[in-house]
């Protein structure tokens, strides 16, 4: 029995100044199992991790670490590499510009006095390539293939380096639906040929269908593990374990009060900004209404970004025609200031390359959009500030032991707080939300839902972007479809089903081949 | 505040289960710990003391002398009017290479002017600060409007300023300049209380000066408590109290030593005057405006302060013609104090002024740095080169110790900002 662990970490105590991340984490890893690792944001399954790994060495943290039956004291991630434990980021470390081959071999390039040899380096990548399923020439650049590809050519170059334990964090968090199922096919494939795998994911029918073991740690603690059997208790009782407490709803009612049109968009089309001849967004007419949520709905890459960026004060694409009503006037939004005043808000999708500045503090970052509502002839207001962080910290709960920390030192869930504190507070008529729940643990998503639920019963509207479509169809009174640049299809909350949605989408789909052809 | 008010609304039904991380208790901790935490913001400061008193000791007491000490702000005053700009443009992301070349070539068109064509000096400084303006802003204009890189931007500036500068001044040294353009740098406040040092019976004692020190110590004290207060009455006052009371001794002492100094000699340099009014508006512009702070969000995160509604474009631009129009200044100041233009005059001051903003702790990245930090690490410059001068170290050991304390100040803060991360 004892022989079937690979890994156990005992009794892990990791301290940072003024938080206790990790207090007495338990876990226990076997043999060619698949190890789901569940918590919310923050919870503390990447610190986990970092410790296991050696990115905190051997004596920043208490407890012990006990691989195939061994003390390890790892003081790097070079040693633990060197023992078959690989972690795999959410943020793929690939260089972009280089071939697959020379990405998979960075560092351990195989070369006689310094010299590279390529043929072989070659011919190795093929195996590796073909070991993990990929059909992709060694010699391919790595910015020319998608995410989906780009994650199994990191995993070809753990394999590269003899993995035995395989991390995951995320693994399935920037792919599309087929892609993370190829995936996950692979994951199982490499747990028969023996690879034992540790996987952090939020994605629980995904934990369902591959994990053999779930851990669930919760505020630095473990709460449970358990083994994946019986699916249909499985889901509830992770949500409870991560959150502590029952979810059985996942979308928060709200009794909608649909008031006067607020926004309204007027064939509008926009054009690549480099490649002008290209038309991204096309003949598109939407409208949103006062206590409304409304959603779009569409794959990645049909535009649904791009179209709520034009909208938002240009800020993508080129020759823009149509025109956006608010309140039923002709509404000047050629700039984002303008935008702004006009009165919208824009939540992108990358919270932390577009909505924050990491390295503010979470006071700076909640007024950047309205400085002129805490200041007085350009002169700011400090206390005033101060109170306004406050005020919405305290509303909007987002958990940070003051609002001096900065963005950056804050979890995905709490950095979207702080990212609507900011929208919130320049008073928006109508908000944009572009994957408001991306990369966000269930409780916190509850919460986010508490709050767009709130800022439509304000009688503000709500234009929301989702790949998620259970999340659509829980949250929307209207949903928008979006295929390749326009609008194929409105329901309303009655019709919408994912069904239905995908229909429309397929449907765009033949109409567009019937043309091509 | 009624936007407030309706979003007081928003309160999850998991309300305030955030429970005691909420409020961070603070409790008591000792100096130590609190110097060991704000080890990057009085860093260079303690540095430059140690700097002074080191130099003071190996030079038996001449660098404090009140004359080498009002020489050691003339020095360095260009520099530290440069430093205030570029402050705001490293901050911003950005770098400002031409400064040294710009330099030279506002002080050839001031003595082009006031020298050879006779123009009064309040008409010439004007008309060679607005070139200043319109360099900057030429600069700026490729910066912000075309994404050109700065660094080739003002790299091509550097060139083309230095290119000009020796061809209006045709290759020679034009000088000397009237009186009264030379008080910009070489002149003193006069004292308008004559009869103070009679009655003290000090035979050469300028009340003014010393006066002035007092003001500012009241002043800098007085802001110290106030902003102690809000920060205690909002909770967020972490400063051991004996620290608090210590740092302020240290500093008034410092003014009231440096105003006594200077009052036994000539008085207060005019020069020191507009340093000070520069420093006072910059720091205030850098802490406390809307205008500051968004100078430091596109540093911080260009995209995202675009995305927030701020006009980044503009504002890279006003940061470079600012820049432009500082150095024309610290131009004339140069000038003034050679007391000629000549073809080389500038040459290297942009790495002196790049250095000291760098040692005052602002990020290579942007969006990180402090006005006061650049004007100390100025001076952690100005002493060195002081010292060193007066021990007879040459040229050649002087400019190896200044690169080797720019590589360890960049070091020692890249260090403790790991050390925090």
């Amino acid at each position: 029995m004892h022989d079937d662990i690979i890994l156990e970490m005992r009794g892990i105590t990791k301290t940072f100044p003024g938080v206790k991340a990790l207090d007495d984490v338990n876990l226990q890893v076997r043999r060619h199992e698949i190890h789901a690792l569940c918590g919310e944001n923050g919870a503390g399954k990447s610190t986990l991790m970092k410790v296991l790994s050696g990115v905190y060495p051997h004596g920043t943290y208490d407890g012990s670490i006990l691989y195939d039956g061994e003390e390890m004291r790892f003081s790097s991630i070079r040693e633990s590499e060197q023992q078959g434990i690989i972690i795999i980021h959410q943020e793929l470390a690939l260089v972009p510009i280089l071939s697959i081959a020379e990405n998979i071999f960075l560092g351990n390039e195989i070369a006689k006095r310094g010299v590279i040899d390529w043929h072989e380096m070659w011919k190795q990548t093929e195996v590796l390539l073909n070991r993990v399923g990929l059909k992709e020439k060694p010699q391919t650049r790595v910015d020319q293939i998608g995410v989906g590809k780009q994650q199994l050519v990191e995993i070809a170059k753990a394999l590269s380096k003899d993995v035995k334990l395989l991390i995951l964090d995320e693994p399935t968090a920037a792919l599309q639906e087929k892609d993370a199922e190829t995936l996950l096919k692979l994951m199982r494939e490499l747990r028969d040929r023996g690879i034992t795998c540790i996987m952090i994911s939020h994605k629980l029918n995904e934990i369902a269908e591959v994990a053999d073991n779930i851990t669930v740690i919760r505020d630095g603690h473990t709460v449970s593990t358990m083994p994946s059997d019986r699916r249909e208790v499985l889901e509830n009782r992770i949500i409870r374990d991560m959150v502590g407490r029952d979810l059985n709803n996942r979308y928060p009612a709200r009794a909608s009060h649909i008031g006067e049109t607020l926004l309204e968009v007027q064939d509008w089309s926009v054009r690549h900004p480099i490649q002008t001849d290209r038309t991204i967004i096309n003949d598109v007419n939407l409208n949103v209404r006062a206590g409304e949520v409304v959603g779009i709905a569409g794959l990645m890459g049909s535009g649904r970004t791009e179209l709520a960026m034009s909208i938002f004060g240009r800020s993508w694409g080129g020759g823009q025609t149509g025109n956006v009503l608010i309140d039923g006037k002709m509404a000047d939004v050629s700039t984002v200031p303008r935008a702004i005043d006009a009165g919208l808000a824009y939540v992108t999708e990358d919270r932390k390359s577009l909505g924050l500045i990491l390295d503010e503090t979470i006071v700076k970052n909640t007024t950047l959009a309205a400085l002129p509502k805490i200041s007085r002839r350009g002169v700011l207001d400090d206390t005033r500030e101060r109170h306004v962080a406050e005020d919405y910290r305290r509303q909007l709960r987002t958990r940070t032991p003051s609002v001096f920390q900065k963005a950056g030192n804050l979890s995905g869930g709490n950095q979207q707080k702080v990212v609507l504190a900011k929208w919130l507070f320049s008073d928006p008529k109508v908000l944009i939300l572009d994957e408001p729940t991306r990369g966000i643990d269930v409780g916190a998503k509850f919460e986010i839902y508490n709050i767009i639920n709130e800022l439509a019963g304000q009688g503000r509207g709500v234009l929301m972007i989702s790949s998620e479509m259970p999340e659509l169809l829980g949250m929307c009174d209207r949903i928008y479809v979006m295929n390749e640049g326009r609008f194929v299809g409105e329901l309303t909350r009655e019709q919408a089903s994912q069904e239905r949605i995908m229909e429309a989408i397929i449907n765009a789909e033949k109409v567009n081949n019937h043309v091509d052809a | 505040m009624s936007t407030l008010d309706q979003n007081e609304a928003i309160v999850t039904p998991m309300d305030e289960a955030a429970g005691p991380a909420d409020t961070e208790t603070v409790g008591k901790i000792s100096i130590g710990q609190y110097l060991s935490d704000h080890i990057r913001t009085y860093g260079m400061l303690i540095a430059l003391i140690v700097i002074m008193v080191f130099f003071t000791y190996m030079t038996d007491g001449t660098l404090m002398r009140p004359v080498n000490l009002t020489n050691l702000f003339l020095q360095n005053s260009y520099i530290i009017i440069m430093a205030v700009g570029m402050l705001l443009v490293i901050v911003a992301g950005h770098i400002d290479l031409s400064v040294g070349s710009v330099v030279g070539f506002i002080g050839g068109l001031s003595a082009l002017l006031i020298v050879q064509w006779d123009w009064p000096v309040p008409l010439a400084v004007l008309v060679c600060l607005l070139t200043g303006l319109a360099i900057g802003a030429a600069q700026g204009y490729w910066v912000a409007y075309w994404k050109i890189p700065s660094f080739i931007v003002t790299l091509a500036g550097m060139l083309v300023f230095a290119g000009l500068t020796i061809w209006l001044l045709d290759g020679q040294s034009i000088g000397p300049f009237p009186r009264n353009f030379q008080l910009l740098s070489t002149g003193f406040v006069p004292d308008p209380f004559p009869f103070v040092a009679e009655a003290l019976g000090l035979r050469r004692f300028n009340t003014l000066a010393f006066l002035i020190g007092l003001v500012l110590s009241v002043a800098i004290v007085a802001l110290a408590i106030r902003a102690r207060r809000r920060h205690a009455a909002f909770g967020t006052e972490d400063e051991p109290f004996s620290f608090f009371i210590g740092r302020n001794v240290l500093v008034v002492a410092g003014i009231m030593y440096v105003a006594w100094l200077l009052a036994t000699f000539r008085g207060l340099p005019n020069v020191l005057i507009t340093m000070g009014i520069l420093i006072v508006i910059y720091t205030f512009l850098t802490n406390a405006t809307t205008l500051g702070r968004r100078i430091y969000a596109i540093g911080g995160n260009e995209k995202a302060a675009k995305l927030s509604g701020i006009r980044t474009d503009r504002l890279t631009f006003l940061t470079f013609a600012n820049m432009g129009m500082l150095s024309a200044l610290a131009g004339l100041v140069f000038a003034a104090r050679l007391n000629s233009a000549t073809p080389g005059a500038g040459r290297g001051f942009e790495l002196d002024v790049i250095a000291a903003v760098f040692i005052g702790g602002a990020s290579m990245s942007g969006g990180v740095g402090t006005v006061v930090g650049a004007v100390v690490g100025a001076f952690i410059m100005g002493v060195m080169n002081n010292g060193m001068s007066i021990l007879g170290i040459g040229i050649d050991w002087q400019q190896v110790i200044k690169g080797l304390v720019l590589l360890a100040a960049v070091i020692f803060d890249v260090y403790n900002k790991q050390k925090v991360a």
